[in-house]
This record gives C-alpha cells, sequence and structure tokens, in this order.
C-alpha cells in the first residue's frame, strides 16, 4: 500500500486549508459560462446550416433561390446588422470609460439597427410569402425560412434584453453587475453577426449562384 | 382517440373529455393510485406542518447538496414508473401466443415501449446521473456551491416539468407510439396526428433547458472552482469523468433542442423537413438524433466509470491504478462518441465506405474502454478489497459490462449488424451496458455517498439482497433476449406466432420479477436504514477511510461545505491530509459569503408546464399567456441584485463547534 504514495511520508505537514480568503468575485464564472451558452447556440445553428445544405436544392419545383432572393435588399440588410455590432462595439467603449449616458446612446443606436434589421427581413418573409414562396411549399423554403428566421428570433430576443438592460443602466448606473451583463450582451449581439455572415454567405450569395 | 383531428375549441384547444382514458381500467386504477398516493403525502405534510420547511429548506434552495438530493428522488420516483411499464411489456410478450392477444391493446402497448426508453433514459438515468455530480463535485473540488447555484436550481425543476408532462400524458390524452426516438415519417403529422407525439417533443425540450443549462454550470465549476492546488491532474476520477460528461451534454443536447423543433415545425406549421414528400428527408432526422443520441449514452456511462474508479480505490485501500491512462481513455472516449453515430442505422444504405468507417470508430471504442477495466483490475491486485456493497457491484459491473461491451463489438461489424438490426440482441445489449453499467454504477455512487448525504450508511443485509436480486434478475431478463435476438425475433412485438419462442419470454419475464424483488428490497432497505439511523450513523464524517476531498468534512456538510477553503497536494487529496498530519482547525471561523435561496426557478418550471400543457393540447391563448409570463418573470428576476448573504461567523463557530464535540465523543 505504502509503496503506491509518490508524496514521502512524515516530514513537515504543509498547508492544508486557507486561514486567510479572498472572496471570490462575484459572477466570475460567467464570462466562461456565456461562452459555454454561445457555443451551445452555434451547434443549433449549425444543425440549422446542414439541414440547409442538404435539403436547400430540395426545390420540389417551386421557386429557388434566383427567383426569391433581391440582394439589394438584403445587402441593406447586412448593412443594418453590421453597424449594429460597430455601435455595440462603441457603446462598450464608453463603458470602459465610465460614461453611462454615451454608453446608453450608443446601445439605443443599436438598437435601432436591429429594429430596421428586423423590420427588413419581416417585409423580405412578406414579401415571399405573397408570392406563395411559404415555408411549406418546399424543402429549400422551410430550411431558409427556419434558419434566417431562428437568427431573426434571436436578434429579436436581443433587443428585449436590450431594453431591459438599459433600463437597469438607467437604475443602477454602471455598477460591476451591469458592466458583466453588457459584456455577455455584447458577446451574443457580434456572435449573431457571426452568424448572419455565414447566413448572407451560404445562403444568399450561393444560393443566387446555385 | 382516433378522432383527435375534430375542430377545436377556442377555450380547450383539442382537449376533450375524449382525451381521459376512462374506458381503460388500467389506467384507471393507476390513477386512483397515484390520488391516494398523492393524498396521502399532502396530508401528511399538512399534519405535520411540514410545508414551510420544504418550501424553504427544499424546493427553493439553491444548495447543489439540496438539488442533487432533490434529483435523486426525482430519477428513483422515475424508475417505478419506467419499471411498472417494463413490467406489464413482459408480461404481455410472456403470454401473447398461440392466438392469445395477451391483456394489452396495441395502442396501448406501443406507447409502453416508447414511454419507457422516454422515462428511463431522459427521467431516471439523467436525473440520478446529474443528481450524483451536483452532490459530490463541488465538495470534491472543495468548491462551496457550483458557478450558477440559481441556474443550478432552475434546471432542476426544468427536469421536473419534463418528467411532469410525461406523468400527465398517462390520463390526459396519450403518450408517443413511435418508439423512443419518434423517427419521422411515422412521428410526423400524417401518421401520428394524435398528441402523444407532442408530449414527447415538449417533455423532452423543456427538460432538455434544464439539463443544457446544468451541463454549462457544471463545466463551469469544474473549470472555475477548484481549490487551491487541485490541477487537473490532481483532480478526482469522478470530477474527470463529470467534466467530460457535462461538455458532452453541452456539445449534444443543443443538436437534440434543434432537431426536435424542426420535427415540431412539421408537425405545427407544416413544414417539409423530413416529410416524404417536397422534398423533406426523414434521414436526416435519423442522423441528428443519433449526433445527440449516441453521445448521450456516454454522458450516462462516463459518471458510471468515475464512481467505480473511486470505489475501486477506497475499497482496495489503494491508489488508483494508472491515473494519467484513466483521463486520457475518458478523454478519448468523450471525443471518439461523437463519431460513431451511423452505427445506430448501418442499414439505411449509405455505402460499404461509410458502414466501414463508423464500424471501425466504433471498435476504436472499446480500446479506451478496455484500458479502464484493466485499469480497475490492477487497482484491485495486491489491494487490502473491502467487499462492502459499493465494491460488490463495481464487481458485479466489470462482469457484466464485458459481456455488454463484446456484444456491441459484435453490432459494430455492419454485416453482423445487417443481421441483428432491430432484433432483442440488440435489446438485450443496450440494457446489459445500461443496466449493467450505469445503473450499477447508480447503486454503487448512491450507497457510498449516502453516508455523506445523510450521516448514516445504509443497512448492508437488505443491501445484499438487492444486489443478488438485481444481478441475477438482470441475467434471467436480458440473456433470454440474446438468444431470442440471434433467432430473429426483431424488437417492439406485442403478440408471437411461433409458440417456440414462449420459454424464453417466461425466463426473461421471471428476470423482471426479480429485478422487482430488488428494487423492493432497495426500498426497504433505506426504510429500514432510516428508521435504524441512530445505530448507522457516522459522527467522523469519513465511514469508508475515503480518499478525496467529500470525506474530509462532516456528514452531512454544512451548508457552507469546508469551514476553510483546502488546499491540494496530491491526488488522494483526502488520503493525503491523513497520512501528513491534518489537524482539523478549532478557532478562526469567519463569515461565509453565500447566494440566497429563490423561488424563480421553481415558478418558472411551473409556467412551462402550463406552457407545454398549451402547447400539446393547441390552447393558443394558455400557450400565449404562460410564455409571456414566463418572461416577464425572467426579466423581474433579472431586477434582483441582492442575490447573497453571509453566513455569520458565529453560525459558522456554532456549527463546527458542534462537529468538534461529536469528533471528541466519537473517538475518531
Amino acid at each position: 500500500m505504502a509503496s503506491t504514495m509518490t508524496v514521502p511520508q512524515g516530514g513537515e505537514a504543509p498547508v492544508f486549508y486557507l486561514k486567510d480568503e479572498h472572496p471570490h468575485p462575484e459572477g466570475h464564472s460567467t464570462p466562461l459560462g456565456f461562452w459555454l451558452y454561445l457555443m451551445s447556440d452555434c451547434l443549433i445553428f449549425a444543425i440549422l446550416f446542414a439541414i440547409y445544405g442538404v435539403l436547400g436544392a430540395n426545390y420540389a419545383a417551386g421557386p429557388a433561390p434566383k427567383d426569391l432572393f433581391d440582394l439589394n435588399l438584403v445587402a441593406l440588410n447586412t448593412a443594418m446588422l453590421l453597424f449594429s455590432s460597430i455601435t455595440f462595439g462603441f457603446a462598450m467603449l464608453e463603458m470602459a470609460k465610465g460614461k453611462v449616458a454615451a454608453t446608453q446612446g450608443w446601445l439605443a443606436v443599436t438598437g435601432l439597427f436591429g429594429l430596421a434589421f428586423l423590420a427588413i427581413e419581416l417585409y423580405e418573409f412578406h414579401h415571399l410569402i405573397s408570392l406563395g414562396a411559404t415555408p411549406q411549399r418546399s424543402a429549400f423554403l422551410s430550411s431558409f425560412f427556419v434558419l434566417v428566421g431562428t437568427h431573426g428570433l434571436h436578434v429579436a430576443f436581443g433587443l428585449v434584453w436590450l431594453t431591459v438592460l438599459m433600463t437597469q443602466l438607467a437604475r443602477h448606473g454602471l455598477i460591476a453587475a451591469n458592466r458583466r451583463r453588457l459584456l455577455c450582451l455584447s458577446m451574443f449581439w457580434h456572435f449573431l453577426d457571426v452568424i448572419w455572415i455565414g447566413v448572407f454567405t451560404f445562403v444568399y450569395l450561393m444560393g443566387m449562384l446555385r | 382517440m382516433t378522432d383527435a383531428s375534430v375542430a377545436t375549441s377556442p377555450i380547450f384547444g383539442k382537449l376533450s373529455l375524449a382525451a381521459f382514458p376512462i374506458h381503460e381500467p388500467i389506467l384507471v386504477a393507476t390513477f386512483a393510485v397515484v390520488v391516494l398516493g398523492g393524498a396521502a403525502v399532502v396530508g401528511a405534510l399538512t399534519y405535520y406542518r411540514l410545508w414551510g420547511w420544504l418550501w424553504r429548506d427544499w424546493l427553493t434552495s439553491v444548495d447543489h447538496k439540496k438539488i442533487g438530493i432533490m434529483y435523486m428522488i426525482l430519477g428513483l420516483v422515475m424508475l417505478l414508473r419506467g419499471f411498472a411499464d417494463a413490467v406489464m411489456m413482459r408480461i404481455q410478450q410472456a403470454i401473447a401466443f398461440n392466438g392469445s392477444e395477451g391483456y394489452l391493446n396495441a395502442h396501448h402497448y406501443d406507447q409502453l415501449f416508447t414511454v419507457h426508453g422516454v422515462i428511463m433514459i431522459f427521467f431516471v438515468a439523467m436525473p440520478l446521473v446529474t443528481g450524483l455530480m451536483n452532490y459530490v463535485v463541488p465538495l470534491q473540488i472543495g468548491a462551496r456551491d457550483v458557478s450558477f447555484p440559481f441556474l443550478n436550481n432552475f434546471s432542476f425543476w426544468m427536469t421536473t416539468a419534463g418528467a411532469v408532462l410525461v406523468m400527465i400524458s398517462l390520463f390526459v390524452g396519450e403518450f408517443a407510439r413511435t418508439g423512443w426516438l419518434a423517427y419521422p415519417p411515422l412521428s410526423g403529422i400524417s401518421y401520428s396526428p394524435e398528441v402523444g407525439v407532442d408530449y414527447y417533443i415538449w417533455a423532452l425540450q423543456i427538460a432538455g433547458v434544464g439539463t443544457t443549462l446544468s451541463g454549462i454550470n457544471l463545466i463551469c465549476t469544474i473549470v472555475k472552482m477548484r481549490c487551491p492546488g487541485m490541477s487537473l491532474m490532481k483532480m478526482p476520477v469522478f470530477t474527470w469523468t463529470s467534466l467530460c460528461t457535462n461538455v458532452l451534454i453541452v456539445a449534444t443536447f443543443p443538436v437534440l433542442t434543434a432537431v426536435l423543433a424542426l420535427l415540431t415545425l412539421d408537425r405545427y406549421v407544416g413544414t417539409n423537413f423530413f416529410t416524404n414528400d417536397f422534398g423533406g428527408n426523414p434521414m436526416m432526422y435519423v442522423n441528428l438524433i443519433w449526433i445527440w443520441g449516441h453521445p448521450e449514452v456516454y454522458i450516462l456511462i462516463l459518471p458510471a466509470f468515475g464512481i467505480f474508479s473511486e470505489v475501486v480505490s477506497t475499497f482496495s485501500g489503494k491508489r488508483l491504478f494508472g491515473y494519467t491512462s484513466m483521463v486520457y481513455a475518458t478523454v478519448v472516449i468523450t471525443i471518439l462518441s461523437y463519431l460513431v453515430w451511423l452505427h445506430h442505422f448501418f442499414t439505411m444504405g449509405s455505402g460499404a465506405s461509410v458502414n466501414s468507417f463508423f464500424g471501425i470508430t466504433t471498435m476504436i471504442i472499446s480500446i479506451p474502454t478496455g484500458a479502464k477495466i484493466f485499469n480497475w483490475l490492477f487497482t484491485m491486485y495486491r489491494g487490502r478489497i473491502r467487499f462492502e456493497l459499493p465494491m460488490m457491484w463495481t464487481i458485479a459491473f466489470m462482469l457484466t459490462f464485458v459481456i455488454g461491451g463484446m456484444t456491441g463489438v459484435l453490432l459494430a461489424v455492419p454485416p453482423a449488424d445487417f443481421v441483428l438490426h432491430n432484433s432483442l440482441f440488440l435489446v438485450a445489449h443496450f440494457h446489459n451496458v445500461i443496466i449493467g453499467g450505469v445503473l450499477y454504477g447508480l447503486f454503487a455512487g448512491m450507497i457510498y455517498w449516502w453516508p455523506k448525504a445523510f450521516g448514516f450508511r445504509l443497512h448492508p443485509l437488505l443491501g445484499h439482497f438487492s444486489f443478488w436480486f438485481w444481478t441475477l434478475g438482470f441475467l434471467f431478463a436480458f440473456m433470454p433476449l440474446y438468444v431470442l435476438g440471434l433467432m430473429g425475433v426483431t424488437r417492439r412485438m406485442r403478440v408471437f406466432d411461433d409458440p417456440s419462442l414462449q420459454i424464453w419470454f417466461i425466463i426473461a419475464g421471471f428476470g423482471a420479477f426479480l429485478i422487482l424483488l430488488g428494487i423492493v428490497s432497495f426500498i426497504a432497505q433505506i426504510a429500514y436504514s432510516i428508521w435504524k439511523r441512530d445505530e448507522l450513523r457516522d459522527l467522523t464524517g469519513d465511514p469508508w477511510d475515503g480518499r478525496t476531498l467529500e470525506w474530509a468534512t462532516s456528514s452531512p456538510p454544512p451548508a457552507y461545505n469546508f469551514a476553510f477553503t483546502p488546499v491540494v497536494h496530491d491526488n488522494d487529496a483526502w488520503t493525503d491530509m491523513k497520512r501528513r498530519g491534518y489537524v482539523r482547525p478549532v478557532d478562526g471561523f469567519k463569515p461565509i459569503h453565500m447566494p440566497k435561496n429563490t423561488p424563480t426557478g421553481l415558478v418558472l418550471a411551473g409556467i412551462s408546464v402550463a406552457l407545454g400543457f398549451a402547447l400539446i393540447w393547441h390552447i393558443w391563448w394558455l400557450a400565449a399567456v404562460s410564455f409571456a409570463a414566463i418572461l416577464v418573470v425572467a426579466i423581474a428576476h433579472s431586477f434582483n441584485y441582492h442575490r447573497d448573504f453571509h453566513i455569520p461567523a458565529e453560525e459558522v463557530v456554532a456549527a463546527e463547534n458542534a462537529r468538534t464535540r461529536l469528533l471528541a465523543g466519537s473517538g475518531a
């Protein structure tokens, strides 16, 4: 038994517990936890992309991307979302300087860009459905609507979160908890941007080439 | 129920009086028993004035130990339900010969094999595994709680909410009749227009939220909250396997969420993901669900491997043999589990190259698993083995699991699988590894850590009965299925034509009866031990001469786990502390920072049940109201910034002094 021990017996007993402990800062695991959540969400999008990759050419004698997509509109939409990411970055810079009002201002601008993005997306969906290109029409359209729509739902959820957080910022200012929440929301927002770049390339641009 | 496509009412949706199975005597009797049992529990709680205690100390608790115990209770209660379903199937198959239809109609029988699988995996194995991880991991790493205590409580209640929906399906409407993975097109709206598949979907989606969040929580806990000195390669093996399991949870449950969401859209909106027409592809579903499904079985077995490692090392009085190889084997299994999913449907027709790839990766998994078995054997070699109950379960596991593993390698050979696919051989194989692996591990773990959780041991005699009934019962119940499977009998059959098969089903039924005795003995063991708890009391906190940090604190541990955060110097930290003259600190206590209890998790999960029920029955107004309520409650919770408090130093002093007196009294 003793021969399997790697630590020599006897000798000076080392410290086995901390007498004076510095308290764990609250929420010190939150950035890691939120990253893990984002990666799990990313997997959901990965599945939707995979579905689109497999079923995206199954038009069932219905309309194809070339018949439906208007790249000018999509480019405008993409610009809205990319601008919102930049303005969120500006908000975070103001947060680092400790300026509440400027942070709130940039957050509001971000929210407006987000709303514009959603409005354009809803207009596009409405337009497609009015053409008879409904999610039920073909597997291509099912996977298109669900991939793009899931992204849109995330943006909508982000807008709700943004509103709530702006209220909390107005109440409590840039306290540690609010800074942490802003950090999480900004990761979420940029994550949606990255996903959108995937959607824009994979669904719209490559769809037009098919 | 067959005319479920009738017009829906704006108030009750598809729900009507026809949904209540008053014409099924079995269900009516079950309902009566459930109502009587429920009334007895409610009555007892009221009579002994325990509601306040239950609410404050348990239901709203964010203490990882209490949440762990609640997970275990959920898993054990659901085990009774899942096992009752199994016994009903065994009886049906044992008697449905020679023109007999048995006693279950097809509608009922098809629900049984579906709900049995769903309950046993999602609401028995998962809660039991998660419960043990929740209880043990923070203690093993010298932490005071998990990273996100509120999220932990919320995860538990979401899992429970899923279980509640499955139980509701027993008495309101029906459950899916599709098999436990609900393959389309059978689970699509045209072949399953009733609510069964919807119960399946929403129960799993709601429970899945809990599982994913608890996975994130435990990863963060293990990565961020280890005590000083505990480098990754000094973590106890159970903590290592828990880490890998939770990585798998976070890396696979989103796949299940996505694929079930797509099936939902097919059913509710009429999209064409998994339909036969308009370009849909049902095999996409099968692929995707097994990309979740195969890692899922490793999610269950890895913690069991961790438990066996702790038990073998403790009861052999030796450091675990090959710690490093054990860790690497666990990590390799974690990665490989992602690369084998297609072996569940070699018969899909993906061609020889693809089948070979997945056959070979499957066979490769047996190498790290085999390495683990050898590590356990070498740990026992020249050890001073104590044949306590956890050790007996471990030895039974090694014998049983090797059989299951070898039949698994047989099934991994694509040509053999073409013959054995969907046969009872397969059914025998996966019960062999899940009972012989996961369940035996859970029994070993529950008995091993019971004294830690409650401060007294389980009485061994009834435990021995339980052990032998289970072990023999398992062999009687599943070895005949191997035989039947090799003869070509397929799974999920309700009646049989060939009378020569009947004897095997009768033997299997006898095995189920032995397992019943095993379960009864286990419950009796718990009840008897609670009754005799003063005789079985353990005052030392370390009844087994344990080796890891959870045994360094009292049993049951105080809310704060450790009065001072431990510092670790060696793999078996507690053995090291005992050997090198660790002296328990008796003064200098300080206030301890802890999270506050909150009912929000319970409230959110309760509304989620309403939301799930509304969506199942197409009660749209209720769905809208409960969805809005979830948002409101969650947002309101985010406005609460005061979620923690300090346990005053006096309380810590009082608790620790009480322990000092106990230790002095016990002579330890």
